[in-house]
């Protein structure tokens, strides 16, 4: 077998995972499955590509790529702002449908469902206003260079990975050692003790969406970087997205970056050993297994 | 002119009744139980193949095709439907409430790869054809096979309305009811929730197999295409307009939903330039999602107005959560 699957898995694990922090945190502090969050991937990634190609008309010597990479300074710059924008599309639906939902006391199956409509006119929309062509952010084409033990990268895929882990350690720090972590923590907890013990709970529920969608629009982009940019680019990760949260427990940062990782090397796997056309079947299997085994997940707190 | 017309209408409400069964179902599972399905895709679909199955000629390069009674399809299509709900249920009912809808979501994932790559069992993206039409002896007389599909279609659905709104009333309905209202209190009185709960689950899976079953029949043709997750949400759709929890709505809803998904379909093919359909096609979606939304927020009872359901659901409910 060519460990070269090796590299490919860890690159998807990579974008599952940060992925996969936004299902967890909004799954463990906001209590739902959020069926939307796919679709924050695919709004970043859209929103990046927008704004990227307003910078290339700006100035030519933004989309200019840089040193190794496939991409110009537009696209970093454009990731900046699309984190921003994409933060505010989860803030925004929040203060429209979600807040409201729960303002009223709403069941939790009633947050699903509306998360599920939101979902689809999300993603709907986007196939509207950009069509259901696959996009590009450029159309430079990158050579793999040998990075030891038989394996070829891109600079493309390396500095992804590298953005990956800076985001995962940073979010990880921030739930552990801060102020705002812990209320988040707290939330996660008991929200209604947390409230009487002075945490702002709104607040805390503000920035999770807030990290959340930030995440998501990073593994958006890093999707449509190193594949491409569709509008069902978030819609077809959701289940892996669903199937790390729960393996590496809901409400565990470190949890659904390994999980995720593992979801990506097997689906690697599987499209060695198995055939490509089986590879979304992979994140099912893991969910039954995990559901049937270990409900919790690796790192869950016990129910 | 008048004829033709005649016999569309009654193709048209044909398939209108075949989405009506599925939202019976979905009723089922949801209205009455308060389960989450977002996979009524694949329990239509495995309904449909299974049936598909069963019934077609013995076919070159395919298994199956065992020539059977429609009716042996229709009733093996329900069962092996309703068996991979209790599957399902028996795996996620116990858990979160929401696992239940990640499951489904990944049942509806998996069987759509499985009907694309089983080709030697279910003919792959070309997808199984000569499916036996009920009343075939007919079908040179558009008008006579029209209206008798129509009479058995509205037969299925009414006879699965008595039965449905018997099983409602009768002590098993009774205590889904109790259930739902007060689940400690219930379980109490020595009524296991979980169990109910799966049995309420699997029910709607056969319903809805059945469902896949008699439109796969009716059209003579199933292929992956007709089974993506844009059907689960017109089913979704059509429930929460006609007032979950309520049988009659959700016939109406089906009609309703199903006359107006077909009309602006046929707007945007008449008044829409070729080269922009497809993107008329994905507003209609962004309607569906943004409706229910707003039913979810204005109107959670839907036209009809549930009998409490959505409403004990919406009201208290265990692990309910205010900032």
């Amino acid at each position: 077998m060519n460990p070269q699957f090796l590299m490919d898995g860890l690159i998807a694990g990579a974008m599952i995972g940060l992925g996969a922090i936004g299902v967890t945190l909004t799954y463990s502090i906001l209590r739902f499955a959020n069926f939307a969050h796919g679709e924050l991937l695919s709004w970043g990634a859209y929103l990046a590509l927008a704004l990227s190609g307003g910078l290339g008309l700006l100035s030519t010597t933004l989309s200019m790529p840089i040193g190794p990479f496939s991409f110009g300074w537009s696209l970093p710059l454009a990731t900046i702002l699309a984190i921003i924008l994409t933060g505010l599309l989860a803030l925004a639906v929040d203060a429209v449908l979600f807040g409201r939902l729960r303002s009223r006391g709403s069941a939790v199956i009633i947050l699903v469902m509306a998360s599920f409509g939101v979902s689809l006119a999300l993603r709907s929309l986007l196939e509207f206003i950009f069509t259901s062509k696959p996009a590009y952010y450029t159309k430079a084409l990158q050579i793999a260079v040998k990075i030891g033990g038989g394996l070829r990268a891109t600079p493309d895929q390396l500095l992804s990975l590298g953005v990956a882990l800076v985001a995962v350690v940073a979010i990880h720090l921030l739930m552990t050692r801060t102020d705002i972590g812990r209320s988040m923590r707290a939330v996660s907890e008991n929200p209604a003790l947390a409230g009487i013990a002075g945490v702002d709970v709104r607040r805390v529920i503000r920035v999770v969406w807030f990290i959340g969608a930030a995440l998501a629009c990073i593994a958006g982009i890093m999707t449509g970087l190193l594949v491409q940019i569709r509008p069902y680019l978030g819609h077809d990760l959701l289940l892996p997205l669903f199937a790390a949260a729960i393996l590496g427990g809901i409400g565990s940062v470190p949890g659904a970056m390994i999980a995720g990782l593992i979801v990506g090397l097997s689906e690697a796997a599987a499209v060695q050993l198995v055939g490509a056309e089986w590879r979304a079947a992979v994140s099912f299997v893991i969910l039954v297994a995990v559901l049937l085994l270990r409900p919790r997940g690796l790192f869950g707190r016990a129910a | 002119m008048s004829l033709d017309l005649i016999a569309y209408a009654a193709f048209f409400l044909t398939m209108a009744l075949t989405y009506a069964i599925m939202c019976l179902g979905l009723n089922v599972q949801w209205g009455q139980t308060g389960l989450f399905n977002v996979g009524i895709a694949a329990f239509v679909a495995i309904g449909a193949y299974v049936s598909a199955l069963l019934t077609t000629p013995d076919a070159a390069g395919r298994v199956g095709g065992y020539d059977l009674p429609i009716a042996v399809g229709w009733i093996g299509g329900a069962l092996v439907a309703g068996l991979a709900a209790w599957l399902v249920g028996a795996l996620t009912i116990r858990l979160r409430s929401d696992y239940l809808a990640i499951a489904t979501f990944g049942v509806a994932v998996t069987v759509q790869l499985c009907v694309l790559n089983l080709q030697p069992l279910t003919g792959g993206a070309f997808g199984i054809g000569f499916i036996p039409r009920p009343f075939g002896n007919l079908a040179s007389d558009p008008l006579a096979f029209g209206l008798s599909n129509l009479a058995l279609m509205a037969a299925v659905v009414l006879a699965l309305y008595l039965a449905l709104q018997h099983l409602a009333k009768s002590p098993w309905g009774r205590v889904l009811r109790a259930i739902r209202e007060d689940e400690t209190a219930a379980q109490a009185l020595g009524k296991r929730p979980i169990r109910f709960r799966l049995q309420a689950f699997t029910i709607g899976g056969a319903i809805m197999g059945l469902a896949g079953a008699a439109q796969g029949h009716f059209i003579g043709f199933i292929a992956p295409d007709n089974y993506l997750p844009i059907l689960t949400f017109q089913v979704w759709a059509m429930l929460i307009v006609g007032g979950s929890g309520n049988n009659r709505g959700a016939i109406l809803g089906a009609v309703l939903v199903w006359g107006l998904w077909a009309l602006s379909a046929a707007a945007v093919s008449a008044f829409v330039p070729p080269e922009q359909q497809a993107r008329a096609a994905s507003l209609q979606i962004v309607m569906i999602g943004v409706g229910l939304c707003l039913i979810l927020l204005l109107r959670p009872r839907g036209i009809l107005g549930a009998s409490n359901a959505l409403a004990s659901l919406t009201g208290r409910r265990t692990r309910k959560f205010k900032e």
